[in-house]
């Protein structure tokens, strides 16, 4: 069991000041992601979520199965870890019982877009007042690289060695076009994590996100597009490149649905 | 004050008896022959507070349970033998987890789509693990609607004290049938123990609490097999059975269920014939009370085992007789329910 | 009376009230501390094919809620009677609705008695709906193994919600069943 600790109380030389620190929903784990991969830079965003609304008391967190298989450990708030693709129907099962808590769910796109479609639609579609914080790299990184459902056209992956091949596996599935008709849902965006410009984007993104279960006002998910270099076999830089030039054009960002009431303001 | 009885259905039974049990959630997909049991609670649940929540499948059904169950609710499911067959998966984590759930199984007959009709085809699944991984739950198997009725809250006690899933194991006869049955108006007060392993928000709490059945190093997990191993030893102490005749039985009858309420008739028609034949009646089938069946068999001169499937309880039955005795076995298939004169001459022949 | 038990077998079409004929027997041998099991046919021919139910009552503890054979088998309408005819123990008795059932049984070696049943519960009830009810009393007459009154306070406390008068019209076709039986059997 790791111990919070507050940086800021820590013993600084005179004249210092503590101007960045982890947050204090976040544990002293050492993480376990591969370089370049931006697992790390999500997961500090949930923990400044945590932080700024005050929720570590409050909060159950559901893990995956996929590479944020081990989250449980990199948080300070209660988590439980669900089964493959079952984090909605887990965190429907919590949010249900004690519907005071903050409660989220940290998917993959093997997780949440493959295995875990029906939970995702269903969860999504009764309106479930849950956060889905998704991941989407377009791969499946913990098993060795296989293909995914949101991996682009001509992508090669393990199980698609020459490319995806559209005429025989199908188009990627794009996961916040297909749950932005649904009524249940208060807030859907997409943003990719590939610079400090977009990462505050997605800050804002996932503040919505978290009001939006804050508020009442429905299902939540914010799918941010994130770079696997070491499954995509680039390098960090070139991964975050290829995010940019390439995934965008499939994986539109921007806010595709947003019910809180100072929206578009 | 004793409840007046009225006649009551099976799968009311376990309804009625999951809300005066404590059941906080209940998540479920229909399936015949156990509809009922999610339609009555859609309308009791929410009477008394509590969550009822359709789910979109049995797969969602076990996840929704895991989570409330994490939450330290007392959360249950129903279902049928093939929705069962969904929920093994979620079993096998809530097992691993060491979360308390109650799942009922109106058995139907199988395998695959199978049937409607009544079956006794998934002992195995229930008794011997049924998900992956090394584990157990502990199973409850009613004969009438008065034990439908008091079973759940025996259960999720079982449950709660062990920190593991339990299940009821019925079938398509005790779910569709009627009988009186003594069921209070007023809801008994329900103690339930602290669950300061929940993961329901830290609230104070010193450290944070993780639901989880993932353990990566081997050590580790064989340590977690080991405590779960020894948690399934200890449940011995919780063996139930019943008997019926058996104080000068010359042939034992071994039956659970509705198999157990045929071979009860066989064996007064066996008498008829001048048999002495006897019902012992394991409750729960994990833990199996093997002991308890040794002692009762002991003077008899042989044993015979009555299950609707091809011969499950059979194998926990002779395992237990060890060889000392005879033991034959009258399983039928399908979803057909043999006539208590099918099972005497089952006993007859057993008697040569 | 110690070791009694008595299995009914009801069957016809899905709406004649074969199954809350089922209910009533069990209901009245609860109110007279019986023990009782009643268990329909359910699943896909429960929508509007053939329905039956079995009803057992006993003073001892009841074992199967089925049996092979039955002491008494109500057949409402034709199908059922050519399917359950055979069920009939030998020396048991076999109900037959003659309002819509126009073939003879085969078997000798049971009981067999008709009763129109659709065409009394529509004078004294005005209904064909308590053509059930009608057939009850038939059988009561014939085999009187539960107290009149035990079946009067089933009707009154399956019917009572829908108020007195369905309850009397009711009771009046349990009266009809018995009084028609009586005569015939005179």
């Amino acid at each position: 069991m790791s111990t919070v600790i507050e940086p800021s109380k820590a013993q600084l030389p005179d004249g210092m000041q503590c101007v960045f620190e982890r947050p204090r929903a976040m544990s002293e784990k050492p993480m376990h992601y591969c370089p370049g991969c931006s697992h790390g830079t999500y997961h500090r965003l949930v923990g400044e979520m945590i932080d700024e609304f005050d929720l570590l008391s409050k909060t159950v967190g559901v893990c995956p199965v996929g590479c944020a298989v081990f989250a449980y450990e990199y948080f300070e708030f209660d988590m439980v870890e669900a089964s493959h693709g079952r984090a909605p129907a887990v965190a429907t099962g919590v949010k249900r019982c004690l519907p005071d808590r903050f409660v989220f769910t940290y998917q993959g796109d093997g997780d949440l877009a493959s295995i875990g479609m029906a939970e995702t639609i269903h969860a999504a579609a009764r309106g479930e007042n849950i956060t889905v914080f998704f991941v989407n790299n377009g791969i499946f990184g913990m098993t060795g690289g296989q293909m995914a459902p949101t991996s682009l056209v001509g992508q090669k992956t393990t199980t698609s060695q020459k490319g995806r091949d559209a005429a025989w596996t199908g188009q990627p599935i794009k996961v916040c076009e297909l749950l932005s008709s649904l009524d249940g849902v208060g807030y859907l965006a997409r943003v990719p994590l590939t610079s400090p410009k977009n990462i505050k984007t997605c800050r804002k993104y996932m503040r919505n996100a978290v009001r939006c279960q804050l508020e009442g006002r429905g299902f939540a998910l914010v799918e941010a597009l994130s770079p696997c270099p070491v499954q995509w076999g680039m390098t960090p830089g070139a991964a975050l490149d290829y995010i940019d030039d390439k995934v965008v054009k499939v994986f539109p960002p921007g806010e595709f649905v947003n019910k809180l009431d100072d929206a578009g303001k | 004050m004793q409840a007046k009885r009225r006649l009551v259905k099976g799968n009311e039974a376990i309804a009625l008896g999951a809300v005066a049990g404590g059941c906080d959630a209940f998540f479920g997909y229909p399936i015949t022959p156990q509809n009922e049991v999610p339609e009555i609670l859609s309308q009791e649940m929410p009477r008394h507070g509590r969550v009822f929540l359709q789910a979109e499948s049995e797969v969602a059904s076990i996840n929704m349970v895991y989570g409330a169950a994490a939450a330290g609710m007392r959360a249950m499911s129903s279902s049928s033998s093939p929705g069962i067959s969904l929920m093994m998966e979620g079993m096998s984590y809530i097992a691993g987890a060491e979360l308390p759930c109650l799942v009922v199984n109106v058995m139907r007959g199988g395998p695959g789509l199978g049937s409607i009709t009544p079956s006794q085809a998934d002992y195995f699944q229930a008794c011997k693990g049924g998900g992956h991984g090394d584990y157990r739950c502990f199973v409850m198997a009613p004969w009438n609607v008065q034990e439908m009725y008091s079973f759940p809250g025996i259960a999720f006690e079982m449950a709660d004290r062990y920190r593991n899933p339990a299940m009821i194991l019925a079938d398509g006869v005790l779910g569709q049938m009627m009988e009186p049955a003594a069921i209070p108006d007023e809801l008994p007060v329900v103690t339930r123990p602290d669950k300061p392993w929940a993961t329901n928000g830290r609230n104070g709490r010193g450290q944070k609490n993780v639901a989880n059945s993932l353990v990566i190093d081997p050590y580790e997990l064989r340590d977690h097999n080991r405590k779960l191993q020894a948690k399934y030893a200890a449940m011995q102490a919780e063996c139930k059975w019943d008997t019926r005749l058996v104080e000068d039985a010359e042939i034992l009858v071994v039956a659970y269920g509705i198999a157990a309420r045929l071979a009860y008739s066989a064996c007064k028609l066996a008498r008829k014939r001048g048999i002495r034949a006897g019902l012992f009646r394991p409750i729960t089938l994990f833990p199996f009370p093997t002991q308890p069946l040794v002692e009762t068999a002991d003077g008899a001169k042989s044993v015979l085992a009555v299950e609707l499937s091809s011969g499950q309880m059979v194998e926990d039955v002779r395992l237990a007789i060890n060889g000392r005795l005879p033991v034959t076995l009258y399983g039928e298939m399908g979803g057909v329910i043999p006539s208590p004169s099918e099972v005497c001459d089952r006993i007859v022949e057993a008697a040569k | 009376m110690c070791g009694m038990l008595e299995e009914v077998l009801i069957a016809g079409f899905g709406g004649q009230g074969v199954l809350s004929l089922g209910k009533l027997i069990a209901q009245a041998a609860m109110e007279q501390g019986l023990n009782a099991s009643w268990l329909p046919s359910y699943g896909p021919e429960m929508r509007g094919g053939t329905a039956n139910c079995t009803v057992c009552f006993s003073d001892d503890e009841i074992g199967a809620p089925i049996a092979a054979q039955y002491d008494a088998v109500i057949a409402m309408n034709q199908p059922s009677l050519d399917k359950f005819e055979k069920a009939v123990r030998p020396g048991g008795v076999l109900l037959i609705n003659r309002s819509i059932i126009s073939v003879e049984p085969e078997r000798s070696d049971i009981e067999v008695h008709y009763i129109t049943a659709n065409d009394l519960a529509e004078s004294v009830a005005g209904t064909a709906a308590a053509a059930n009810v009608v057939a009850l009393g038939a059988l009561h007459a014939v085999r009187p193994r539960l107290e009149t009154g035990s079946l009067e306070a089933a009707l009154q406390s399956t019917f009572g919600r829908k108020g007195q008068k369905v309850v009397d019209a009711n009771i009046r076709a349990l009266h009809a069943g018995m009084d028609a039986m009586a005569e015939t059997l005179a």
